[in-house]
Order: structure tokens, then sequence, then C-alpha cells
């Protein structure tokens, strides 16, 4: 995974409330392989008319947004399904790091897992970002995690709080099952102990399907 | 040791390590997973040259994107095949339990996972599924994962977790004839709102909750996640464990009395506290009709389509104004004048023996709107199909207007062929009324399946509860 430092980039909103993974991703995308590729679908429905034609109403399709790498967008965002293909749009799209007052708790889940940083500010920072970045075209921001603020250069300062750990592990680009590996011993001692519970063993009719 | 909740007590036992200031990790005791979210797991998995921990606590099926109707042909849609060829073949190169579309015992994954006993109660169980919510209704810890956490499973049978806040959500009193677990679950999100649970894992209490029978408990916290919840459940019971006993994943014997004292200290202790608390009372309860584009935006069937501008807050008022035009609908309609254009009857909120003897109690003998043009009925599970066919049920569907298919997701997410075309209607006993989520530019309106059965008949919204005849039709 790809640490997350520091980054500045343009900001695109998404001026929507609970803005759910199937808009993302629709699920006609889900049926992939690999991890690869989703930038060009994120927001299918919404950012293409029909023959895949750019819908010239839809805000990631502005000329003035082109090139964003830092999305704005508004509470619940990303909710519903638990496709991981969403951050995968997300940052394959070219986005590195989300500003929203919340998250769904899978998603969340998800960005921290695929080297995005969701941010989470408060309502009025939100609103005053959205109004920035409706009236300064080119409109940028830094996202410092190290520090944990948000900062433009018209000197707007924004501190955000973040889960300690959660933070190590997207500094350090830090691979989950690697960490979890290293406690192997623990495992083997937890199943020990914790699969002498009848119905917590191994499954009994293991050999029960019929293929 | 201090009071502590279900949730609580399933945590701990589960605890593999801890850590000041880190996430837990915890044991996973059943993994499920499908055709649709697995492959990029088993593939990272392969990169990293790492085995499956426990294949025998992995469970896999075709459910997404399978055919509804003739399973014998190939696959049409190369994709799909592509995803249902990897999933045999992980499968097959890891030693996991794969139920194929072929299998008897195929069918949604929320739908098989209690059917063959493989949910019980006090086990961690997950899935890269947001709606594995739905196995908390026995007592379990259950919650949807996204594809690195299902490779992180696969490898280590753990999973790194923050632990979440606990809410209770008490549903007081008895249920009026006609409201269903569906209505139930319905109010509570319209009530907290989509956002409502989240970072918290729910815990159902109540007489109507007591009251409902397993499947209804499932339709309850299936929908868990769709106010926000990381989990949602009910301490198990007498109901829960007649459910269980002789399913073929359960303790038999000795195995099964010493399963049940277990299962029996999985209540939350008289005086535990919970970071949150909801009430509702069932006699006030009715069926329920979403309107909008989120399952937060309901109300009952007697009422009528909201005014955007009763909405306080300029942000709900926004929304609503924006779902208004998608589903093409104005202020102040009523609802029972929504007519529909086509009807589905399936999903893992609503497609379990039960929902189907409800709905076919409703359609027997009558026949579906001449408006309406198509009424699906799509079983849960093979095994809900060849039950429903031994009382005779899809001759009941069939002979009112319906089409009788075979098991799968079908219309909740369209990643079949079973899709809602653009700029039509549907009612539908699914769990997501999301913008395009049953095809694009569909128009999705989630109800109970007796609801739903009842708008097939007549073509638009109807108050079921005037309807005679419905005794154990809920």
């Amino acid at each position: 995974m790809e640490p997350f430092i520091k980054h500045t980039g343009l900001v695109a909103p998404i001026d929507r409330v609970n803005v759910d993974t199937d808009q993302m991703v629709p699920k006609q995308f889900l049926k992939a392989l690999t991890r690869d590729g989703f930038g060009r679908i994120l927001f299918y429905d919404w950012r293409y008319l029909s023959g895949e034609k750019p819908n010239p109403d839809f805000v990631l399709n502005y000329p003035r947004f082109e090139g964003a790498s830092v999305l704005l967008a508004q509470a619940n965002f990303g909710c519903g399904s638990s496709r991981e293909h969403a951050p995968w749009a997300i940052l394959d799209y070219g986005f590195r790091a989300i500003l929203a007052p919340s998250y769904a708790d899978i998603f969340y889940n998800n960005c921290f897992k695929n080297g995005l940083l969701p941010v989470t500010l408060t309502n009025e920072q939100i609103d005053e970002l959205f109004k920035r970045t409706e009236s300064n075209q080119g409109y940028r921001v830094t996202v410092d995690l190290q520090q944990q603020i948000v900062t433009d250069d018209q000197g707007q300062r924004y501190s955000f709080t973040i889960d300690p750990f959660r933070r190590d592990c997207l500094l350090r680009g830090l691979d989950d099952i690697g960490l979890t590996l290293v406690h192997e011993p623990d495992i083997s001692s937890f199943e020990k102990k914790h699969l002498r519970v009848p119905s917590l063993q191994v499954p009994l009719d293991i050999k029960y399907h019929s293929n | 040791m201090a009071p502590r909740t279900l949730y609580e007590k399933i945590w701990d036992a589960h605890v593999v390590r801890e850590e000041p200031r880190q996430p837990s990790l915890i044991y996973i005791d059943r993994h499920l997973i499908h055709e649709g979210t697995s492959p990029q797991a088993f593939a990272g998995l392969k990169a990293a040259g790492r085995k499956v921990r426990r294949p025998e606590l992995t469970f896999a099926v075709m459910d997404h994107s399978v055919s509804t109707k003739n399973r014998d042909l190939p696959v049409v849609d190369l994709h799909a095949a592509a995803q249902f060829e990897a999933l045999e073949q992980n499968c097959k190169e890891y030693g996991i339990n794969l139920f194929d579309m072929h299998s008897q015992n195929q069918g949604i994954v929320h739908v098989i996972g209690p059917e063959l006993g493989i949910t019980q109660p006090g086990c961690t169980i997950v899935c890269g599924d947001s709606h594995t919510s739905t196995h908390g209704a026995f007592g379990a810890l259950a919650f949807g994962i996204g594809t690195t956490e299902l490779e992180h499973v696969l490898a280590t049978q753990c999973l790194t977790q923050f632990k979440s806040k606990s809410m209770k959500i008490e549903v007081r009193g008895k249920r009026p004839s006609g409201v269903t677990a569906k209505d139930i679950v319905l109010a509570i999100i319209g009530k907290i709102g989509i956002g409502g649970g989240t970072g918290h894992v729910v815990e159902y209490i109540g007489e109507a909750v007591r009251g409902l029978s397993m499947e209804g408990r499932m339709t309850v916290c299936n929908m868990s996640i769709e106010g926000g919840a990381r989990a949602g459940m009910v301490a198990p019971d007498e109901t829960t464990f007649a459910y269980l006993e002789g399913r073929p994943f359960v303790p038999r014997g000795k195995d099964f009395q010493i399963a049940v004292d277990f299962w029996k200290s999985l209540v939350t202790d008289p005086d535990a506290n919970y970071d949150a608390t909801v009430e509702l009372q069932a006699q006030e309860l009715a069926p329920m009709v979403t309107w909008g584009t989120n399952p937060g935006m309901v109300t009952q069937v007697t009422s009528r389509v909201p005014d955007p501008l009763s909405f306080k807050d300029p942000v709900d008022r926004k929304a609503a104004e924006r779902a208004l035009v998608y589903m093409d609908l104005k202020p102040g309609t009523p609802i029972e004048d929504i007519s529909l254009d086509r009807v589905f009857i399936g999903s893992c909120t609503n497609s379990r023996i039960e929902d189907l003897r409800a709905a076919a109690k409703v359609v027997a003998g009558k026949h579906v709107a001449k408006s309406v043009k198509q009424a699906l009925v799509v079983p849960g599970s093979r095994t809900v199909k060849t039950a429903a066919e031994k009382e005779g049920l899809d001759t009941i569907f069939r002979d009112a207007g319906f089409e009788w298919r075979d098991a799968g997701c079908s219309m909740c997410i369209a990643m079949n062929d079973d899709v809602l075309p653009s700029g039509e209607r549907s009612a539908s006993t699914s769990n997501r009324n999301f913008e395009g989520r049953q095809g694009k530019g569909g128009r999705t309106h989630l109800v109970s399946p007796i609801m739903a059965a009842a708008a097939a008949i007549e073509g638009h919204f109807v108050d079921i509860r005037k309807w005679k005849n419905l005794d154990g039709a809920e």
C-alpha cells in the first residue's frame, strides 16, 4: 500500500448527502477479477450519458475540476454496499483524500486499507470548504496527515482527529495482513482454547454439500 | 465482572490480542464468501504467497450474478462466467466448501448460512457483503467487510477491529395484524435515519422482536446496515434453538445440549449500559412504503409523498427534492395512488419460506393486474424453492400470473438479467432503493412481501390491513 503522508491538490465537490457506494461503482462493474481500472467508471451513472458521453452537468466533468485529487463530500459518504470497488475507483480516478463530515463504517474502513485518507471535519468546516471551492477557481488544499491539518494558501487551517493506529498504518503504508501474521502464536493458542465450545468448533458436516 | 451487553460478551470471547490505543485482533468463526467480492482477495493472497489458514471455516456460494432462469445453459455473461470460474478454482485450490450454482443447497449467502446451520449464536461471522448483519438474528456478531479484510480473514482467520458502540432498539408491545418484520425495520430506519446507527452495533429487544420468528428476526437484522449500523443482533432464545436443532452444521445429541447451555448465556446482563437507546411502540406501526432513494425515505401506506418543504434541515430538503425528481413523484400524492410496473419478491431480506407463504396467501385465487408488466418470485435458496414447491406455492404464484424462478440475488442488485428497466417503477421486497439499484433509471419502492403481493394484484399500493383472511400472512 502506498503511504499517505501529505498531499496537495485541486478540490472537487460532490454536494450530496448519503452518497452510496452503488453510485460510486454501479453493479455491472462488480464482475471484475482485479482491482484495477475502476477510475474510468467512478460515478458512472451520474458521470456519463448514453454511449458513455460525459454528462456536462455532473460536477466532475466541469473543466475546472479536471485533475482534482481531493474529494469534498457531505455526510454519511459511502453508505450502503460493502464493495471495496468504491475506494478503488476513487483512488484510481486520482483522488488521494476525501473531506467529509461523516462516513459510513465499512467504506471508512475500506479507504484505510487502500491508502486513501478519509478526513472527518465538522459540518461548519465542510460548509466553508464548499463555499471556498465554489468561489475560488482552482481551489487547492494541502492535507497533512503527519500534522493532522488541512490548509489552503489563503491561510485557512483545519485540524482533524484520526485514530493513531490508522494514522500510523497510512503514514507507513503498512500491510494489515503482514502485521497480523506476526502474532501467529497468539492466534494458534487462542484457537486451542476457543474451539473447545462445540458450536464454535470446525463445522460438523463438512462433507455435507452435494456438488 | 461488570455487567455486559450481548455484543460485549461475544466481542470479549473473540479477542485474540489487544493492546491499549490499538484495534483488537478478533477471531472469526465463520467466513462466507461469494463470487462478487472475493476474486481480488484470492489474487492478493496468491501474489503474497499466503495460504488460507482455516479453509474449513470458510463457505462459498454463487449468488450475486447467477441466472434465475435456466442453470443448465452456459453463462452468457462472460464477466459473470469468469467470476464463477474463479470462485470454483479458488475453492478447489484452497480446499473451501463451495455451493456452486448447481448445488441443491445453493442460494443467497445470507439465506443459506442460517438454513444450513452454519450461522450459530455466539459466533463471529463475516462476509464481503453488507447484509451479513442478517446473521445477527441468531445472537451472532455478524458484519460486512471489504475485499482487503476478506483477504485478511482468509490468511489469518482474524480481523483487526475497533470496538463499536452499542445501541439498544426496543420495539414495545404487540405487532398489529398486517405489520411485518419488514415494516418494523423500515420504521426504525425512518426514525433513526440511514446514518443513525453508524459506529454502533444494534441489539433489538422488546416484545415485538421476541414475538418474531427466526425469519422475521433475520429480516430486521438484515436491514441494520440500512440504518448505518455495523451489525444488528437479537439474543438467542427457545425460538432460536428450535430453529437450529437438526440443521446440517449444528452440533447433535449431547453436543447440541452443551451448545444450547452456552447459547443461553448469550444475553445482555440486566444492568449493562448501552451507548444509545431507541424506542418504538409496535401498536403505532403500519405497513411501510419507501418514497425516495434511500431506505430512510419511508412512510406509512396511508400517508402521502412528503413535500420537501416540510423538511426543516436544508440538507434533507435538497435530498428529498432530488429524490422526488428521480422517483418522478409529486409531493402530496397518496402512497396508495402510486402505480407499479413490476413487482419483485425476493432478496436476502424477504425470500424465505414464510415470506413466500405469506405472499402466496395474499395472491391465491387472484391475478396480477394487467398494468403490471412483470411479477417475479425469486426464492432465497434452492431449499426454500423445493419446500415451497412441495407446498404448492409455485402453482399459486404461477396461477396468479407471477414468474417462479430459481434462487439468487436477482433483481435486488440486478447483476444477472433480472433488471428493472429505466423509468419503470417497482414494488420490491429487497433492501435498497438507491438510484439505479435495480437497474439504471429504475424506481424502487421497498415494502414487505404481503404489501408487494397485494400491489401486484391491484397494480398500485394498497393497505394490506384492509384485506381479509390475512391470518398468519405476516
